[in-house]
Formats: structure tokens, C-alpha cells, sequence
């Protein structure tokens, strides 16, 4: 693959383009996680929601 | 499953988990298939050569930063409307993603400008209402932190999407209604394509990959912002227990 003399802009935007999206991918993870254990945490000190089937997001 | 319990934010999340798996296998098999048919199997360009690559991670990311606004729009009509969670929970989650893919759509066309107009700017309607679009994802992503309540930060926030909602027909007619340095639509427009197939197959192979991307994305931050609401729900539920 010849990515002829303006190579440098080619691989700069692929290489943007991925650190962007893997730092998007990094954040939900590491956001997914934390939620989790916070929940773990409110759930073993006793703090459980007034239903279980009725879900408020408020 | 009806559509009405898919509303339902616990029924949400445990169809997310069902499906992310699977999204997850067809984002990766898409990108593998577009980047390759991208970098090995598409032509360069007689005028521009291999800096025509560029293309097809800019578009892409154009065109879904164009949608996660017309979706957040959606969205902010569900909260006003009927003033339903998961359209706010929708319309939060879309703001940060839509905001990285216009990201990435604004430095991939400067570096791709520079060699191709000798410019990695100009105050142009294009670049411009493209960069107001990114200024505007930030003003929302700045108005959810700032409003603690999520319902409030909701119906504040739907307003100012369905404004900002008017950009999205500057943006895709600027090139039309203006004179631009940048070149006007090729893709979709009345009367067909003007890319040629060996260009305009891997392009939507690619726009299809950075779909699934958002999708998946948006799914699982849906999934931890319906977390988050139950995690503020069980600290308040907390904090009025210790109350005397």
C-alpha cells in the first residue's frame, strides 16, 4: 500500500479517528464499571430500592 | 416484546445486554471489512491519489454526527411530549458520542483540506456550521452537568436540541446555498452517486461499520446512565432515611 507523499495526513487521521473512538469505548467501560460498584456497595450497606419491579430513573 | 416495554428502563436494559454482544461482533466484522476494502481494495483518486482515504473515515463520521443531533432531537420531542426517562436517558447518552464523531469529522477534514485545498481551514458554510454543530453538542453536554436534577436538565436540554436542530438542513444544504470550498454532496443527492462503485462500496461498507459503532455505543451509555439514575435514586432513598 503506497500512501504517496501526503502519507503523514492519511495516517494522522486514521490514527485520530482511533484514539477518539477507543477513548469513547474506554469511557462507557470504565463508566460501566464504576456504576456497578457503587450499586454493589448502596446494595451490601442495606439501601435497596421500595420495588424491585417498579423502576424509577428519575 | 411490544414497543411500550421497551419503555420500561429495567426491560431496556436487559434486552441492551442481549443484543450489545451481538452488535459488538458486527461492528468489529463491519470495520474489518470496510478498513480493508478501504486501504487495499479502493482505487486512489486521478486528482487527489491515496489522500482520498481520508474519505472514508470523514464521511462517516459526518454523517453520524449529523444523526446523533436528528436523534437527540427525537428524543427531546419524547421528553417534552411525553415527558418519558428513557427519552432523556436517549438524548443525554447521544450528546458525548454525536460530539466525538463530528470530532473526528472536523480534524480528518482539516488534514484532509491541507493537501488537497493547500488549507486546513476556511470560515467556509460547511466547516462552519459544521464546527457550530460540535460547539452546540458541547453547550448541551455543559447544561446536563449543570442542572442537577436529570428531569429538569431534560426539558431544558430538549429545547435547546430542537432549536439546534435547525443546523442540521444548513449543514447538508450549505454546500448548495453557498459558495464553499468544499465540494457539494456526491453521495446523497438527487439524481444518484458521482463516486464511482470501487469508491462508493467501500464508503457505505464504512458508514455502515461507524453505525453499528454508534449504536453500540449508545446502547451501553444508555445502559450506565439508567445505572446512574438508580445509583441517585438509592443515595436520595439513603440520604431521607438518615433524616430525623
Amino acid at each position: 500500500m503506497d500512501l504517496g507523499p501526503h502519507a503523514g495526513f492519511i495516517i494522522a487521521s486514521y490514527a485520530i479517528a482511533l484514539v477518539i473512538v477507543a477513548g469513547l469505548i474506554a469511557w462507557i467501560v470504565f463508566d460501566h464499571r464504576a456504576q456497578l460498584r457503587i450499586l454493589e456497595e448502596l446494595e451490601r450497606a442495606g439501601v435497596t430500592r421500595r420495588s424491585a419491579a417498579r423502576e424509577d430513573v428519575r | 416484546m411490544r414497543l411500550t416495554e421497551l419503555a420500561n428502563p429495567s426491560r431496556f436494559n436487559a434486552l441492551a445486554e442481549r443484543v450489545l454482544p451481538w452488535l459488538v461482533v458486527a461492528t468489529v466484522f463491519a470495520f474489518a471489512l470496510g478498513l480493508y476494502q478501504a486501504l487495499f481494495v479502493a482505487p486512489d483518486d486521478y486528482q487527489q491519489g491515496a489522500t482520498v482515504k481520508i474519505m472514508f473515515i470523514h464521511v462517516p463520521s459526518a454523517w453520524l454526527g449529523m444523526l446523533g443531533w436528528a436523534l437527540m432531537s427525537v428524543a427531546a420531542l419524547g421528553t417534552l411530549v411525553w415527558r418519558h426517562p428513557l427519552a432523556d436517558v436517549a438524548m443525554k447518552t447521544a450528546a458525548p458520542i454525536g460530539a466525538a464523531f463530528t470530532l473526528i469529522c472536523l480534524v480528518t477534514g482539516a488534514l484532509w483540506g491541507r493537501p488537497t485545498w493547500g488549507t486546513y481551514w476556511v470560515w467556509d458554510a460547511r466547516l462552519t456550521s459544521v464546527l457550530i454543530l460540535f460547539l452546540m453538542y458541547l453547550g448541551v453536554i455543559a447544561l446536563w452537568r449543570t442542572v442537577e436534577d436529570p428531569s429538569r436538565a431534560a426539558r431544558a436540554a430538549a429545547v435547546l436540541t430542537l432549536v439546534g436542530a435547525i443546523n442540521l438542513p444548513i449543514i447538508k444544504f450549505s454546500v448548495d446555498w453557498w459558495n464553499t470550498l468544499h465540494q457539494p454532496a456526491s453521495v446523497l443527492r438527487l439524481g444518484g452517486s458521482t463516486i464511482y462503485p470501487t469508491m462508493l462500496i467501500p464508503l457505505l461498507i464504512m458508514a455502515i461499520a461507524f453505525t453499528l459503532l454508534f449504536v453500540t455505543l449508545h446502547l451501553s451509555a444508555m445502559r450506565n446512565e439508567i445505572l446512574r439514575r438508580r445509583v441517585r435514586t438509592l443515595r436520595l432513598m439513603r440520604a431521607a432515611a438518615a433524616t430525623p
